[in-house]
């Protein structure tokens, strides 16, 4: 039974501090002038894109040559898809010309989870719907761990999750794996930005708490969600929970400000992150690679890869 | 090989080299490789993760308790294990991270590991120095060569050679060399 | 068929069966000639050419109706046909199943009524009642014409698969159904409030990252069309109630004297919204699967009457399209074959009243009365069911007889499985198996 990376439930506190670790060394790898090693040549990682992102996939394609392995990339658009082929039939067309994992970022919350049952291969989960996105979690989590020198784990760390945590994938893996680590996280929205029920605090007054935590991550908020009455206006959002300079000013000087990218500057930033001290965006880029890097070679030639039990001696 | 630093014998256990003979035999080491390359202008030590480690840190030592000349060797260590050819075979984990601040193009770098045996880690050593560099050599010290090699490779430097059987193990600390 | 060898008195004879109808439960043999119940009584004996169907162990009952069929044929026959349904029907024990016009082209006027009537007819294994839709196409702008179907006998009308959402409208709907003797049954949901919905909303749903549909999405309509009908006075009927606040309204309503009947499926009854975290298509259904608490609310209302009827809203979809992302996937369940069992192994009710949710209460909501649902008595029409209510068994999704396997019961325990069916005189249904 190969494993798979879903959601960041799947690999448990102990299994995302061993990604971690992985990518220190991945890390390590991606700062030699010859970023590669041969650890998963021979095997086949394919990336599915049914959603338009460019930068993940060449994240987890670029994740995947340092490794060695050979990758394929069926984007929708150029696929028979569109003639109607089922997702099951196309995954299962792909399986045969043998592929090792399949990395799959969907439109449709629960998709990697139907395909990892229609295949033998690893499935990665890049996105699923409003659903999850763990290697964005864990990568969150490794800057965070680097940023404030945090190998311990992240116990009475205060993490602020700031916007469109409904629709959100990334909040939902990231503030699953902080908490896991042992983080404090609060999220901060209007009720009408929050899933029905929620199982962590939450909070619409963004400048009670700005002064008091270690970590602000903000959420994209999305132009395309203003037809559905979610907020008045971006302007009103920008005004109740953009980063502000004001707002920026307040913030303790150790602290991390992060965003998943793409930013939408002018709305849940104002100011030019350039200039802010602690903003690690680019950060999250660098390491997103080393992280999918530490996912691939986990399931394909580390821990949770199907071989035997037989652990390596020599 | 080696799990790391043990500090009791366990039961069924037989101690072939104590704490002085390991010492001495590391002195001796030293002298060699200085000998071998006509002092130590550019050479360098590599220690393989995680047994070499701390071989190469005392050699390193030794070296400049011996040596005259004002420069340490320089000492660093490689993880091999993203280059080991059982990747794919048996699940893999990485112990520590490479540490490699010097420039290794150019230079003689002395490959420094506690225990060698089938010859499949220091195979995975070479690569992975490949990757950072054209060493003009690479020499190979392990303070114990205990047999049953299955690739061509052969020690520069030994501390002891150890005829064992494939049934037990090693392992090679400061504090001693015990066969269980 | 009936038997049309007049003169020729073989006939069928049902031995060893308990009958249970509403007038109670006794023991005793039926003898079935030319389409009617021919002789009552114990230790009949064969005669002539008698076919012997043997009911030892079992209920004899009247056949079961169901109110709530989707039999797809116009227009999606890739996943059911009339015939096929039909069949799916009599193996389920029913002799009548109301099918909903939701078909393409639409059950909303002679023409289209008149092709599936035909359809039934030609595959002889149940009775088909086409509803009929409450606007042209379902569009919900303009009303069908009501009393041309009355005239040829429709007596539901609906525009299930989704509710009449303009007020005015069902308001004048309503009031124009009252010279008719129609019923007009409603698919409760507000639709502004859906938008989008894969599943029941609240913690589940909110776990799996899926927009949710809110209980009040069906409570707001089922209280509109209330006290539409305290306005108005006409008949209402609410197919597939699945809320605690659905049953609390329709209580209240029967309470205060007001015309409204209520009907629930079997898997209403049975399962709960956890079963979609897996994000499994088969448990995708309108309305969505609930709480327990809502599970236990409407037992509750079956138990004491509030819910008249069980129904199943049968609802094939091929097999490729269940197997999508649960955004893209159809919403809808099979039933007809395991409602029997579904019901006895859910229901913590005496065994008459689920016959009764099964039998003659749908019958006379459906306006069938005369003919099925009927006590076991010499001159009824011989509609009738054989069922073995201890039987436990599991559903095989291969083993179905619908074209389609969307079944979400596969692993559930089910208790209660018939045995033969007598559709008009005929026996469609011998050992477990159809006849035709």
């Amino acid at each position: 039974m190969t494993a798979s990376l879903l959601t960041v439930e799947d690999l448990g506190t102990s299994g995302i501090q061993r990604i971690l670790d992985l990518a220190d060394h991945m890390a390590e790898v991606n700062r030699r002038p010859n970023p590669k090693v041969p650890a998963l040549r021979g095997k086949t990682v394919c990336n599915v894109f049914f959603e338009d992102s460019t930068r993940t996939r060449l994240s987890f394609e670029t994740a995947a040559k340092r490794l060695s392995a050979d990758t394929m990339t069926f984007a929708v658009g150029q696929s028979s898809v569109n003639k109607g082929e089922s997702l099951r039939d196309t995954i299962e067309t792909i399986a045969a010309m043998g592929v090792d994992a399949f990395v799959v970022r969907h439109g449709s919350s629960g998709a990697p989870l139907l395909v990892d049952g229609w295949t033998t291969a690893s499935v990665i989960n890049a996105g699923d719907g409003w659903h999850a996105h763990p290697t964005q979690a864990l990568l969150d989590a490794y800057t965070i761990r680097v940023a404030l020198n945090r190998t311990a784990g992240f116990d009475g760390l205060r993490v602020a999750i700031v916007g469109d945590i409904k629709h959100s994938r990334v909040a939902r893996s990231t503030a699953t794996a902080l908490t896991m680590l042992g983080a404090d996280v609060t999220l901060v929205a209007p009720r009408t930005l929050l899933p029905p029920v929620i199982d962590l605090p939450s909070t619409e007054a963004l400048d009670d708490l700005i002064g008091d935590i270690d970590v602000l991550y903000l959420l994209r908020m999305q132009q395309e969600r203003m037809g559905e009455a979610l907020v008045p206006s971006l302007r009103e959002y920008t005004m109740r929970f953009g980063l502000t300079a004001d707002r920026a000013a307040r913030l303790a000087p150790h602290a991390l400000v992060m965003h998943p990218g793409p930013m939408n500057r002018g709305v849940e930033i104002t100011v030019d992150p350039a200039e802010l001290p602690g903003a690690v965006i680019t950060q999250q880029v660098t390491n997103g690679i080393a992280v999918r890097m530490a996912v691939l070679f986990d399931l394909l030639g580390g821990e949770r890869s199907s071989m035997s039990d037989e652990k390596a001696t020599t | 090989m080696a799990a790391g630093p043990e500090t009791s014998t366990p039961p069924g256990a037989k101690q072939v080299l104590g704490p002085d003979d390991v010492r001495r035999a590391i002195t001796r080491m030293a002298h060699e490789i200085i000998e071998r390359n006509h002092g130590t202008d550019r050479v360098a030590l590599i220690g393989i993760q995680l047994g070499g480690v701390w071989l190469a840190e005392a050699l390193g030592e030794a070296i400049a308790r011996i040596d005259t000349s004002p420069a340490a060797v320089p000492v660093g260590s490689v993880d091999a294990s993203l280059y080991r050819d059982d990747i794919g075979l048996r699940p893999v984990s990485p112990a520590a991270v490479s540490d490699l601040r010097f420039d290794v193009n150019g230079i003689t770098v002395v490959l420094v590991d506690d225990v060698l045996y089938t010859g499949r880690t220091v195979r995975a050593a070479l690569d992975a120095i490949g990757d950072y560099g054209r060493p003009r050599a690479v020499q190979l010290a392990v303070l114990v060569d205990r047999g049953h090699r299955e690739l061509p490779i052969r020690p520069d430097f030994v501390g002891k050679n150890l005829p064992t059987s494939s049934t037990e193990s090693v392992s090679a600390t400061v504090d001693g060399v015990v066969i269980s | 068929m009936s038997n049309l060898n007049t003169g020729d008195t073989s006939g069928i004879l049902i031995t060893g069966g308990r009958l249970l109808d509403e007038t109670g439960e006794r023991s005793g043999d039926v003898r079935v000639i030319d389409g009617r119940i021919a002789e009552v009584g114990d230790g009949l004996a064969a005669q002539n050419d008698d076919e012997v169907i043997d009911a030892s162990a079992c209920v004899v009952s009247p056949g079961f109706v169901d109110l709530h069929t989707h039999l797809r044929e116009p227009g999606k026959e890739e996943a059911e046909t009339i015939e096929t349904g039909s069949r799916a029907a009599a193996l389920g024990g029913f002799t009548a199943v109301v099918a909903m016009p939701n078909t393409d082209p639409t059950q909303d006027c002679v023409e289209v009524v008149d092709f599936v009537r035909q359809q039934a007819a030609r595959a002889g294994l149940c009775e088909v009642l086409p509803a009929a839709a409450i606007t042209v196409g379902r569009n919900g702008t303009q009303l069908a014409p009501f009393a041309e179907l009355a005239a040829i006998g429709v007596r539901i009308f609906t525009d299930d698969g989704s509710g009449v959402q303009d007020p005015l409208l069902m308001r004048r709907a309503f009031e124009y159904s009252l010279g008719l003797g129609i019923t007009l049954a409603q698919h409760c949901e507000v639709a502004r409030l859906t938008e989008g919905a894969v599943m029941h909303e609240g913690e589940c749903c909110s776990r799996l990252g899926v927009p949710g549909w809110p209980s009040l999405a069906e409570e707001l309509m089922v209280h509109r069309d209330i006290e539409l009908v305290r306005l108005t006075g006409a008949r209402a009927h609410f197919l597939h109630l699945s809320t605690a606040g659905s049953v609390e309204l329709v209580r209240r309503a029967k309470a205060d004297g007001l015309p409204v009947t209520a009907e629930a499926t079997p898997h209403h009854i049975s399962l709960n919204d956890e079963l979609l975290a897996g994000y499994d298509a088969t448990f995708k259904v309108n309305p969505p699967l609930r709480t327990r608490a809502d599970v236990d609310a409407v037992r509750a209302g079956l138990a004491d009457g509030t819910i008249d009827a069980i129904a199943t809203d049968h609802a094939p979809h091929a097999r490729e399209t269940k197997e999508q992302p649960l955004d893209q996937a159809p919403p809808g369940m099979l039933g007809l074959e395991t409602s029997l069992g579904v019901s006895i192994a859910h229901l913590d009710m005496p065994l008459a009243d689920i016959v009764a949710a099964l039998s003659w209460k749908p019958a006379a909501i459906a306006g069938v009365a005369d003919r099925h649902g009927r006590p076991i008595q010499v001159g009824e029409p011989a509609n009738l069911t054989v069922f073995d209510p201890d039987h436990e068994w599991e559903v095989v999704p291969a083993r179905l007889a619908s074209k389609s396997r969307n079944t979400p019961f596969v692993g559930t325990p089910l208790r209660g499985k018939v045995r033969h069916t007598i559709f008009d005189g005929t026996v469609v249904v011998r050992d477990g198996g159809a006849t035709r």
